[in-house]
């Protein structure tokens, strides 16, 4: 690949002393789009992990009956591929594409502490090795859920501990790239970009990155509290001594929740982007997008307790919950409101990063409004902990955070590369995805309300052809992301097809735009003026 | 496959059919709360694909300029928080009457276990009745061999709990060792079950028959195979099987201060190792991954009997290896009389029940 | 390896070349997290591995923290690089505060909410003779409803907290006085006062060290003490560990000043180091009323 990206010469503001070469370049790189496309082959290797374990699990629930693992390891696989999925391969890629476009979107020349940039990068790979190691170790990878529930968690073996100081590194990880992303856009802004002017993946980038830094820690507290239980007699999560195994759950989710809009918030930045680009008309109601970004994070921080009904917790805090849980559809209408009102009597053409965009929206909402139905505490009640919830997850995780990913590597992969993706291939790879992903998940909503609890490593009978059905849409799904791939991936990185315009999208706005593709290695390195509406390079 | 009554039907696309007033709430409410989302759904993307079909560049359209409007902004704003709190109003009743436990006519205990459900009868008609219900071993097999069968698969357990139909019945939640759930879907009824702490939840079953459930939290290995069978009976064949039950407990009570020959205890331990012990440490006593063998075991073989003892009744391991404390004395010490002499273990040692009361001070 | 683009004039916005210190700390890192989890778990090499990793990750940090500290030296640095320290400075101390968050919730939910529950009505079908009464508001009480944890006593805000209170607030005024020299250009003043600032955090952690000692051999309050030992020892280890790190901050900004580092006006590793203590000094202060006086 650096074939393409060393491939820059001309460009006046690159200083040939500051370029290093070969592997130094990417393991002691300080620039921010190295960095970021390091992020970037991180997380995609992680997705192929976690999907492989994804593959497991369909594999084993085929059929009724242990076919290929036994319960413990099926465990193991079901809370690896939860943690790898979430802390593996999308934070991190949110991340990667940070990296690459917020100084380019707000015209800075890096971020604003490059060498802890990259040392937030090279800290998730011992994270990731002790993780997945973690299955060749005694007893076994930890198998207490993604959620690592105490008392569970005590029983585990000694990868618990090496999961548990991985955790606490990823966490360390997120919250400097947070500090640094954070101080990039408060910062380092062109002048003339201000923050209303702002694109709103840098927005998004912005609030999620004050989420990050408000609950990783408290994360962290919770781990830390479980290994001293584990080692240092600590009751923290023992009744018999006081403690109690729900404070784990509050701490837990005080973070789980957020957490989980950490997770869609920057994908709303990316289809923010895309969508008025597609549609040739300005994102409609910019200034209620922000403020509906801002109210989704406020109001993430007192829901956490719509994961725990079924705790048992006194009537006003079913009821405070559900009502909180509730209004976050609020906010989140305005996005999806605002976005089709761009839509609406633009000019749209519907290349592969819009496809994926219009999938996102589509089917991101059909997950959101399950969530709806599970915020209803007395429905909750008859479907926590069953496929329902599994299938209301994929589809905000999946066709959500997942498919923006997806059309932010097309919207954005000419300019990092240079050249661009074949669009018969971004095609297929949409298409695929968007039905292979409906039949593994929308079964699940029938399992789950037909009462199918979820981590189980067999089931009854009469849940069989559900179960079936989801599987062949699992293998399917896994497919087109291998094709996708070795025939998208694979092709852009080595520089292979036609190459691309500075600005390849007609309706794109946008400083990355103003820059040359792929783009230069050093970027706005003094800062660039900017016309009024801080969207052009005027010198 | 034919559809289980009172559990899962062949391809069940709903919710199961309630047979409490509270389950029926529920459904009432999902389908209320379903239409309700559908109709925005296809309001919401209507618009989108007809925008999708109309406004494409492809048939011509030029873009418009505008990107704001307060007022419709506004709008949508304030319509969506209605409806959610509509909604929100919609589910409050339903949940103030879920969590009232009040006024119970029979109240039984049900502590989680890995991997089974102990029932106390507290209070009530059948007060003092107690038992464990395990997944019958056979199914545990039959997911080994990758190839099973039956409608009840999974659902068949030893001892189901039986309770009165059309009496409102609080169930206790607690456990043992992890965090379980107790779940009954016809019923409504799902709650966690938390080691040192007590929860409760209830139901008023308003029609006899079998009703089956599954332990929906995640807690360990075995989490899969802990199901829950709930036996309504009519009033009288209750009071009947109320009546049973006590003869029968009361026949199988073992006098603690009795004393056992050693092949007396090693047979009756040889039944609650298979029962109890053998899913983790297998028939042959080799364990299995981190589970420790009990086959040549220096705790096992350790001339102090009591060695053992401590660890049958406190567990050990963080509760890896859970305390078994709920086991009758009489039980305790055949296992380990059992464990003691059996595979290539020869101590020979035999441990009375008398020795287990006095262990547990 | 070193800073680039320099060229006499300080840069807009200096962006530092590549640098092998991150991939270094990283695998110094990853020493420690592997000692560490196989050390918890009864393997002894696991404590040489966290060794290891922590003398390399200190020696990186050592180096890492020279070239920043030349780079600052040699004009590099402009005032928006001064203000993306502030920035980032005070969201690293917002982290810190939600760290602290966690536990004080632990706090606070295991006292006002497990505890009466654990002793309601309802419990007794569990725990039938169990008081629930938090240790400190009754002597000779333990919080443990199995009645597993020995007895103990707990720790009162005499003598040795109250003194400890005392040492932070004085470190604070003279850490201010520090500063204040520093600002008026007196360097031998400031480095005084960062001395005695110094000199107070130790005495707090010798302090607090006592009190330790005196909890494990006298009072019998040990980290297995129940929930009330759990988050004793928890929060107040917890910020010792926070008053350790400040003091040593505070310190190598003292050797610093030594060494003739920092201007009148422009001292921004000063002035972070201080947030930092007065941070850790505030988060005392909340200790020193829910823990040792409710
Ligand atoms: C990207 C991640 C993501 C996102 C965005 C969401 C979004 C939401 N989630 Fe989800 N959720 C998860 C990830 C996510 N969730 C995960 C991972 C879990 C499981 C964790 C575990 O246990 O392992 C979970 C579990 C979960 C539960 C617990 C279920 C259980 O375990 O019992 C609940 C319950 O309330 C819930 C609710 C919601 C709600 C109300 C939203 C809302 O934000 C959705 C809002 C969106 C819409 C409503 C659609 C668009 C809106 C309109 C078109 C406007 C008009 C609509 C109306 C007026 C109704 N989620
Ligand atoms: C963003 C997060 C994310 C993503 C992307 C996914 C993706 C997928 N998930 Fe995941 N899932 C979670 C987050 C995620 N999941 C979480 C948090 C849980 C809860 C865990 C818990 O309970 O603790 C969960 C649980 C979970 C379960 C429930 C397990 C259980 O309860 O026991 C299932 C079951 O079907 C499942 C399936 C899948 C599938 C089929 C995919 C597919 O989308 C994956 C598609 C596959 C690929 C992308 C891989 C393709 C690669 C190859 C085929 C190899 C090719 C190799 C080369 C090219 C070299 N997931
Ligand atoms: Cu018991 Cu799951
Ligand atoms: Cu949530």
């Amino acid at each position: 690949m650096s074939a393409v990206l060393d491939h820059h010469g001309d460009h006046a503001h690159d200083h040939a002393h500051d370029h290093p070469h070969g592997w130094r370049r990417w393991v002691f790189a300080t620039n921010h789009k190295d960095i970021g496309t390091l992020y970037l082959l991180f997380s995609f290797t992680m997705l192929m992990i976690g999907g492989i374990l994804a593959l497991c699990i369909r594999a084993e629930l085929f059929q009724p009956g242990l076919q290929f693992f036994n319960p413990e390891l099926f465990n193991q696989f079901t809370t690896m591929h939860g943690l790898i999925m979430v802390f593996g391969a999308v934070m991190p890629a949110f991340v990667g594409f940070a990296n690459w476009m917020i100084p380019l979107q707000i015209g800075a020349s890096d971020m604003a502490f490059a060498r802890m940039n990259n040392f937030s990068f090279w800290l998730m790979i011992p994270a990731a090795l002790m993780l997945v190691s973690s299955f060749f170790m005694p007893g076994g990878a930890p198998a207490a859920g993604w959620t690592l529930y105490a008392p569970l968690t005590l029983q585990m073996g000694p990868s618990m501990d090496a999961g548990i100081f991985a955790m606490h590194i990823l966490g360390a990880s997120s919250i400097m790239g947070s500090i640094n992303i954070i101080v990039t856009i408060l910062n380092m802004r062109a002048p003339g970009m201000t923050l209303m002017k702002m694109p709103l993946f840098a927005w998004t980038w912005l609030i999620t990155a004050y989420l990050l830094i408000a609950v990783m820690p408290v994360l962290a507290g919770a781990i830390t509290m479980t290994l001293t239980d584990r080692h240092f007699g600590t009751n923290f999560f023992n009744p018999a001594g006081g403690g109690d195994p729900i404070m784990y759950q509050h701490i837990f989710w005080f973070f789980g929740h957020p957490e989980v809009y950490i997770m869609i918030l920057p994908a709303f930045g990316i289809v923010s982007a895309i969508i008025p680009a597609f549609a040739r008309k300005k994102l409609f109601g910019y200034t209620s997008m922000v403020y509906a970004t801002g109210s989704i994070a406020i109001l993430s921080f007192i829901v956490w307790a719509h994961h725990m009904y079924t705790t048992g917790m006194p009537v006003t805090g079913q009821l405070f919950f559900m009502y909180a849980t509730m209004l976050i559809a609020v906010p989140t209408g305005v996005k999806v409101f605002n976005w089709i009102a761009t839509m609406w009597r633009g000019s749209m053409t519907f290349e592969t990063p819009m496809l994926f965009a219009v999938g996102f929206l589509f089917v991101f909402s059909m997950g959101g409004f399950t969530g709806l139905i599970l915020s209803m505490a007395p429905i909750d009640q008859q479907l926590q902990d069953t496929y329902y919830v599994v299938a209301h997850f994929h589809y905000v995780l999946v066709a959500g955070s997942l498919y923006a990913l997806f059309a932010g590597v097309y919207y954005w992969g000419p300019k990092w590369t240079g050249v661009m993706y074949s669009e018969t291939r971004g095609r297929i790879h949409f298409w695929g995805s968007l039905v292979f992903f409906n039949v593994t998940f929308f079964p699940m909503h029938f399992l789950g309300l037909a009462g199918m609890p979820r981590r189980y490593a067999d089931y009854p009978m009469q849940f069989t052809d559900f179960n079936q059905i989801a599987s062949i849409g699992a293998f399917g799904f896994g497919l087109m992301q291998v094709y996708f791939f070795l025939f998208v991936v694979v092709p852009m990185m080595r520089g292979k097809g036609e190459k691309a315009p500075q600005k390849p999208w007609e309706g794109a706005e946008g400083l990355e735009w103003e820059v040359p593709s792929p783009a230069p290695f050093h970027t706005f390195e003094n800062p660039p003026k900017l016309d009024i509406t801080a969207t052009k390079v005027i010198g | 496959v034919e559809s289980l009554p009172g559990g899962p039907a062949v391809n069940q696309t709903d919710l199961h059919p309630p047979v409490t007033k509270i389950a029926a709430e529920v459904q009432t409410l999902h389908y209320g709360l379903m239409i309700v989302c559908l109709a925005i759904f296809v309001a919401v993307f209507g618009v989108m694909f007809y925008s999708i079909l109309k406004h494409r560049k492809s048939v011509g359209a030029k873009s418009a300029n505008f990107h704001e409007s307060v007022s419709v902004e506004i709008a949508w704003t304030i319509v969506p928080f209605i409806i959610v709190t509509a909604m929100g109003f919609a589910a409050t009743k339903t949940v103030v009457a879920q969590k009232d436990t009040s006024n119970a006519d029979l109240t039984i205990k049900a502590t989680g276990y890995q991997w089974k459900w102990g029932y106390d009868y507290l209070k009530g008609e059948g007060e003092g009745i107690n038992f464990l219900a395990t997944l019958d071993t056979a199914q545990r097999e039959m997911s080994n061999s990758g190839h099973p069968s039956g409608d009840n698969y999974l659902l068949k357990v030893d001892n189901p709990l039986v309770v009165p139909v059309g009496k409102k019945v609080r169930i206790i939640t607690t456990a043992n060792d992890v965090i379980h759930a107790w779940m009954v879907p016809a019923f409504g009824v799902k709650q966690d079950a938390i080691p040192g702490f007590v929860r409760d939840t209830w139901f008023k079953a308003e029609q006899t028959g079998d009703f089956y459930g599954q332990c929906a939290e995640l807690c360990g290995k075995e989490h899969a195979y802990m199901p829950i069978h709930v036996k309504v009976l009519s009033a009288e064949d209750y009071s009947a099987w109320v009546q049973g039950k006590k003869k029968e407990l009361a026949a199988k009570a073992d006098d603690p201060s009795k004393v056992w020959t050693q092949a007396d205890l090693v047979a009756r331990g040889e039944k609650v190792y298979a029962s109890n012990c053998a899913v983790c440490h297998k028939a042959d006593g080799k364990g299995a991954g981190p589970i420790k063998a009990l086959d040549g075991s220096t705790k096992v073989l350790d001339a102090d009997k009591m060695v053992q003892v401590q660890v049958l009744l406190n567990g050990q391991n963080n509760g890896a290896m859970p305390a078994w404390k709920q086991l009758s004395d009489t039980e305790i010490a055949a296992v380990i009389t059992y464990t003691k002499n059996s595979w290539s273990n020869k101590t020979g040692q035999t441990v009375q029940p008398s020795e287990v009361v006095a262990a547990r001070k | 390896m070193s800073a680039v683009s320099n060229h006499g004039a300080t840069p807009y916005y200096f962006v530092p070349g590549p640098s092998r210190h991150p991939v270094m700390a990283a695998i110094g890192l990853f020493f420690v997290i592997l000692g560490a989890g196989q050390w918890v778990n009864g393997h002894g090499w696991g404590a040489w591995s966290l060794l290891l990793g922590m003398v390399i990750w200190l020696t990186v940090l050592y180096q890492w923290f020279g070239d920043a500290i030349s780079e600052s030296q040699s004009g590099q640095y402009s005032d928006r690089i001064d203000v993306s320290f502030r920035w980032s400075m005070s969201w690293f101390i917002f982290s810190e505060v939600m760290f602290f968050a966690a536990f004080f919730g632990a706090l606070y939910w295991a006292r006002n909410h497990s505890l009466p529950m654990l002793g309601n009505l309802d419990h007794q079908v569990l725990w039938p003779d169990f008081k629930a009464i938090w240790p400190s508001a009754m002597a000779g009480l333990t919080a443990s409803p199995a009645g597993t944890v020995e007895p103990f006593t707990t720790m009162g805000p005499w003598p040795i907290p109250t003194i400890n209170t005392g040492i932070l607030l004085t470190s604070g005024i003279t850490l201010t006085i520090a500063h204040h020299a520093l600002i008026a250009g007196q360097r031998a003043k400031t480095i005084f006062w960062m001395w005695v600032t110094v000199l107070l955090g130790v005495v707090f952690l010798g302090f607090q060290a006592y009190e330790y000692m005196h909890a494990y051999s006298e009072l019998n309050l040990k980290l297995t003490s129940g929930i009330y030992g759990s988050t004793f020892y928890m929060l107040t280890g917890f910020h010792g560990f926070h008053v350790f790190l400040g003091m040593l901050m505070l310190l190598i900004i003292t050797l610093r000043l030594t060494k003739g580092h920092f201007t009148a006006d422009r001292h921004f590793g000063f002035e972070g180091a201080a947030w930092y203590w007065h941070f850790v000094d505030v988060v005392w202060l909340g200790l020193y009323i829910v823990v040792y006086w409710m």
